[in-house]
């Protein structure tokens, strides 16, 4: 056989390889980390967790109930202000301001938020609530959130919006429906799915998130609803946990870092297949 | 379809002029709320400005420009002697190790899912790539603090030490001894953490190549390989720049995965094995117990990160756009 061909011929087979390679290299890691936290985890998770509050130091009895309820009444107040205000924001981007100057400028500023480090939100609203605050509150880490969930909302709604066909619009404008209602009845409507989709997304990504709680909300050992204290929550918990050295606080933390990925990749993979539905009719 | 009550009843020939009227006003209200709605991205944007200028001005005013040079970092000193240095090298050694292993990976994962896969394993093989973006950074932290750091340090990293052993250049770079915390061990998991980004980017940019290109190149006998190199990366090549960059911008400013694994040492070394710290690293240990100077210069800290990756990531964007007008066309 000619030699230049065996030689392109070989030289595709090890490329074709590595690629093969790669994509196993990515599998593998995910699955590494599923199986570490199944392992470590699962051996701590029973009712415990659900119904006591996180132990004190050396304690071999507690489970994690107040910063589960912290972490959901947070990631609660942050998607309730944060999903609104990006859901509103990409009404306009993609049905008013569609050839507006304002628009590329803001499209181009949240793209930029949406990758922003979560750190950075943090001290941002340290400097902007907890300070004139004076305290860590729970309401400073909601709003942290709620910094970070606007963006994902805001790009995913204003794609679903340019998805939904213009005769649509035109349709409802033409049996004589004011812009508003065209908006909210036509468009929304027609976007359910894919809107629903930016909202468990941005839930998802806010729901793990600890950077942004370390100096906003903080975090705490006991039971407290109230929103202008400190106020107990799973990562930062977790993060605490870990590193201690007690072995009781560890379990939990493996337990607690197994039940928040489990309820992240759920959402998301609830957004995927929600998101999925809608392309494939 | 149900078309809403209030809708017939208020276009009632009665009232038609107190109708229209309550239509514009609807139209006028939800028009300025989805305005104002999207005027306060702005105002984030210009709100963590403004509040990161305003908490690093003392530190500024303190150690001017002299702070980015100066590598000592010792807040309990009086007067605290702060020095960026350290953490903006282990920023950029980090993030520069991590593109390293994830740009090539992460592309091999993207022609693997385009052109090499069959049809039935994409989507799973697609959205196992996709979850692991999905993984909070705290749990990349604890995996690679509790596995990923004590199996690097009894195996890979003893096997490089070894082999670089006297290498004039690399046998600092690999320098020992081996260690649970060190700045290689956070690029490898920074690395696991952008992969997501460049993968999906790039088969976003593959799918925008013309099947007629590809199907000529295949048509006039080129292998696989040399249709990937001499077609669809040359089409997608500013695609693929912006999402390296995207996937830059991420890998600068993520924070707890590195802070449990890098060791929050602020001495500068040679060896890549060797603890180090980042600046988001440094923010998140340290911020909650400083104060005065010392929470300030953490604030500094935190503007040049944002400044930092508002770039890298404003190029991403700028790249992606000139690409998207190109697919437009």
């Amino acid at each position: 056989m000619n030699p230049i061909y065996v030689r392109r011929r070989r030289k595709d087979i090890i490329v074709r390889g590595l690629c093969i390679g790669a994509a196993a290299f990515g599998v593998t890691w995910l699955a590494l980390i599923l199986m570490t936290l199944l392992y470590n985890g699962l051996a701590g998770l029973n009712l415990e967790i659900f119904v006591a509050d996180t132990p004190p130091p050396g304690s071999t009895e507690g489970g994690l109930r107040n910063a589960i309820v912290g972490s959901i009444i947070m990631t609660v107040i942050g998607v309730g202000i944060g999903a609104p205000l990006g859901l509103f924001a990409g009404t306009y981007l993609a049905e008013y301001g569609r050839n507006d100057r304002l628009t590329s400028v803001i499209r181009f500023i949240n793209d930029i938020l949406l990758s922003a480090p979560s750190i950075i939100i943090g001290l941002f609203i340290y400097g902007a609530v907890v300070v004139p605050m004076r305290g860590f509150s729970a309401i400073a880490g909601a709003l942290a959130l709620a910094v970070i969930v606007i963006p994902v909302v805001l790009r995913t709604t204003e794609d679903m919006l340019l998805l939904v066909p213009n005769a649509l619009r035109e349709a409802a404008s033409a049996l004589g429906l004011p812009r508003s209602l065209v908006i909210k009845r036509i468009a929304y409507r027609a976007a359910r799915s894919g809107l629903i989709t930016g909202v468990l997304l941005a839930t998802a990504r806010v729901a793990g998130e600890t950077a942004p709680l370390l100096f906003t909300a903080l975090s705490n050992q006991f039971f407290s609803l109230g929103l202008n204290k400190t106020m107990a929550n799973l990562p930062v918990t977790i993060n605490n946990f870990v590193q201690s050295p007690y072995a009781y606080w560890k379990q939990l933390a493996w337990s607690g870092a197994l039940l928040i990925t489990i309820t992240v990749l759920a959402l998301n993979i609830g957004a995927r297949i929600l998101g999925a539905e809608r392309t494939a009719k | 379809m149900a078309v809403e009550s209030n809708v017939i009843d208020a276009a009632g020939p009665y009232d038609r002029a107190k109708a229209l009227s309550a239509f514009k006003l609807g139209d006028l209200t939800f028009y300025w709320i989805t305005r104002l709605s999207a005027i306060s991205v702005l105002l984030i944007l210009g709100g963590i400005i403004i509040s990161l200028i305003v908490g690093a001005f003392p530190a500024m005013k303190e150690y001017g420009i002299s702070f980015l040079w100066t590598q000592r970092w010792a807040p309990s000193a009086d007067p605290p002697v702060l020095g960026a240095l350290g953490p903006m090298y282990g920023t950029l050694v980090t993030s520069f190790i991590a593109m390293l292993i994830a740009i090539p990976v992460g592309l091999g994962i993207a022609i693997f899912l385009t052109e090499l896969c069959p049809q039935w394993l994409r989507r799973p093989i697609g959205m196992a790539v996709e979850l692991l973006a999905g993984i909070p950074s705290i749990i990349y932290g604890m995996w690679g603090f509790f596995v990923l750091g004590p199996f690097l340090a009894n195996t890979f990293q003893p096997f490089m030490i070894k082999i670089f052993d006297g290498v004039p250049v690399l046998g600092a770079i690999f320098a020992g001894p081996p260690s649970y915390l060190s700045l290689f061990n956070a690029a490898l998991i920074l690395a696991i953490m952008v992969l997501p980004f460049i993968t999906s980017i790039s088969v976003d940019v593959f799918k925008t190549v013309p099947p007629v290109l590809k199907e000529a190149a295949y048509g006039v006998g080129c292998t696989t390989w040399e249709v990937v190199r001499s077609v669809v990366i040359p089409y997608t090549r500013v695609g693929i720049i912006g999402g390296v960059m995207l996937a830059l911008g991420r890998a600068l400013g993520e924070t707890m995965a590195v802070t449990f694994i890098i060791g929050n040492s602020f001495r500068i070394s040679s060896s890549i094995f060797a603890p180090g710290t980042t600046i988001s690293a440094a923010i998140a240990s340290e911020f909650a117990e400083s104060d005065g100077l010392h929470q300030s210069g953490l604030i500094l800290l935190g503007l040049l990160l944002f400044v930092l990756t508002f770039f890298v990531l404003a190029a991403a964007r700028l790249m992606l756009l000139r690409l998207e007008k190109k697919a437009g066309k």
